[in-house]
């Protein structure tokens, strides 16, 4: 038999659970009162896991059978209307097909929650992972987190129903994470006491319909009121950054695990450093420790906020720099710089006057197959470079 | 950090998922950290399928596919023959295979179990993952109990295909010899 000795931890208790079913247990957690969910690759199993529990009478929530995403999500506004806490989620093409309606959602101010496990995009036609999908959705007027782990989804999308309904916000929260990799991978999550997590996010009020004063909702606006109404949607989303660090906070007083817009690992000394988002964020901490190891200044940060792009959080770490990546799992086409957040970055740094040499590395497209010793040798690239430029990783040229 | 790291190998239909993923379970309700993923193709049956176990005492950072296996689980053995089936084991590493009669590869220690035979002869089917399990938890000896894998089973399977299962593992755990 086997020789090695694994300990055990001697931590809190966790449950064995993927970061779909994390995302179901927090919704029922926080005892959501409609869903409506489209099945589509590797979301499904949200929406499966959400039936059985409404099916059991686990949830009492309202659950609408819909025959696509546009669907889904329009449903899911129509119950937010209401001032139901809605929930959904959804994957790739079926991000895709809601994206008209995520426009109005963040529009009409409903505080709803999706969860979306992120999928390449076709064609051709990929199951597999990266992160096209959703960041292509960062201009709809959605608040974005994103986490990297089965716990991190857990945790986020509790705190994504109270930073969504917090009066000086109101406004819809997407809680993204890799697919498959986060989605479909078993792992221990501590999952809180139902009642802390109730008393947490006591369930918000908004403008709702109301029978006895009747409204109407999102109908037209001239050129005398739009902009009006479009500067007050940009105002909520900009300043809604106090309030989700304030959550993320709060957060972690009350459950013990602790989140910030934006989390660095070993950048206090640091001359170099990765920016990450994701899964990539795992294995660019292993990659600091053994780029450590042979001397280089390394350090990692890792975006738990994509929108609002958490800009003063970010710069305070890139300052001082002397260079930085950033590793983006999607492909702008014909973009300035081929991956997206590596374009938030550069737009942050410019602003704020601050300029260093800066790699955009692309990997992981389509799930290819990441290792840690790729970002090591992207540290070793740091330490060498005097121009930013791009680097696709791992393709066969 | 100490980390044992198990490759599953199997075919579509075999259930190499699920047993890699309660192996990751039983070893959480232990109170170890483990991670289960599976590497998705097209899901069809038959079709060559991995799944990868990382059991630990500290949190594991990265999901890297497992290189360097500890221990290697072939559902099919005419999977050995794959290149890539065998490739990475540890030095010490074991190999365990489902098969009827003994089999011997260079460099590693290799236990076999029929369990196509014992998944026939109690499920009806030759749904071999859980009696691999079986196995899996004789090669791991001490270090994972198998009351916490029949345990983890329960949240994979209901009624009477869980307590068929439950008893396969147990009948598999005592048919594998080391």
């Amino acid at each position: 038999m086997i020789e090695k000795a694994v300990g055990k931890s001697t931590g809190p208790t966790r449950v064995a659970l993927t970061g779909n079913y994390a995302a179901a247990y927090a919704a029922k957690m926080a005892d959501i009162d409609l869903v409506a969910i489209y099945p589509i690759t590797p979301q499904t199993t949200i929406a499966e896991k959400l039936s059985e529990f409404v099916a059991d009478g686990e949830l009492a929530a309202e659950l609408i059978h819909v025959e696509s995403e546009h669907s889904a999500l329009s449903a899911t506004i129509g119950g937010a209307a209401v001032g139901a806490r809605a929930f959904t989620a959804t994957s790739s093409q079926g991000l895709e097909l809601m994206h008209e309606i995520l426009h109005i959602a963040a529009g009409l101010r409903l505080p709803i929650v999706m969860a979306v496990p992120s999928r390449a995009l076709s064609a051709p036609i990929s199951i597999h992972n990266d992160n096209s999908d959703i960041m292509n959705a960062r201009e709809t007027g959605w608040i974005m987190l994103n986490a990297s782990d089965a716990q991190e989804v857990f945790d986020m999308v509790i705190q994504a129903f109270k930073i969504a309904e917090d009066p000086r916000v109101l406004l819809p929260v997407m809680v993204t994470y890799d697919g498959f990799v986060v989605s479909h991978t078993v792992e221990g999550v501590e999952l809180p006491d139902a009642e802390a997590v109730r008393s947490f996010i006591p369930k918000g009020k908004w403008h709702a319909l109301d029978p006895s004063r009747p409204s109407s909702m999102g109908p037209i606006a001239g050129p005398d009121w739009y902009y009006e109404i479009k500067f007050g949607q940009y105002h909520a989303m900009r300043d809604s950054i106090k309030v989700i660090a304030e959550v993320m906070d709060g957060f972690g007083k009350k459950f013990g695990r602790n989140y910030s817009p934006v989390v660095g690992y070993m950048m206090g000394d640091a001359d170099f450093a990765v920016v990450t988002y994701g899964v990539t964020w795992g294995f660019v901490k292993t990659a600091v420790d053994r780029a450590r190891s042979m001397g280089i200044k390394a350090g990692a940060i890792k975006l738990n906020v994509i929108r609002p792009f958490p800009s003063d959080a970010v710069i305070s770490y890139l300052r001082g720099l002397k260079s930085f990546a950033v590793v983006d799992r999607a492909i702008y086409y014909g973009a300035p710089s081929p991956g997206p957040v590596y374009t938030d970055v550069a737009s942050a740094l410019f602003m704020s006057g601050h300029a260093v040499p800066a790699l955009n590395v692309i990997h992981g497209i389509g799930q290819r197959t990441m290792y840690i010793n790729d970002f090591v040798e992207v540290f070793k690239e740091l330490t060498k470079l005097d121009e930013s430029k791009v680097i696709f990783m791992g393709v066969r040229e | 950090m100490a980390l044992i790291e198990l490759r599953w190998h199997g075919r579509g239909g075999q259930g190499a998922v699920t047993a890699s993923q309660a192996l990751a379970t039983a070893a959480i309700i232990e109170g170890r950290y483990a991670q289960s993923y599976p590497e998705y193709g097209a899901e069809r049956r038959g079709a060559p399928v991995r799944a990868y176990t990382k059991i630990s005492t500290d949190p594991i950072m990265d999901r890297e596919p497992v290189i360097n296996p500890d221990i290697i689980v072939i559902l099919d053995k005419s999977l050995i023959t794959i290149p890539d089936v065998l490739s990475g084991l540890k030095s010490n590493g074991y190999v365990v295979v489902n098969s009827r009669t003994p089999v011997t590869v260079n460099g590693a220690r290799v236990v076999y179990l029929d369990a196509t035979g014992l998944a026939t002869k109690l499920l009806g089917k030759p749904i071999v993952n859980t009696a691999m399990l079986g196995a899996v938890a004789r090669v791991m000896g001490d270090f994972m109990s198998i009351d916490s894998i029949t345990a983890a089973l329960a949240q994979y399977f209901g009624g009477k295909v869980l307590s068929i299962n439950r008893e396969l593992v147990l009948k598999a755990y005592e048919a594998t010899t080391l």
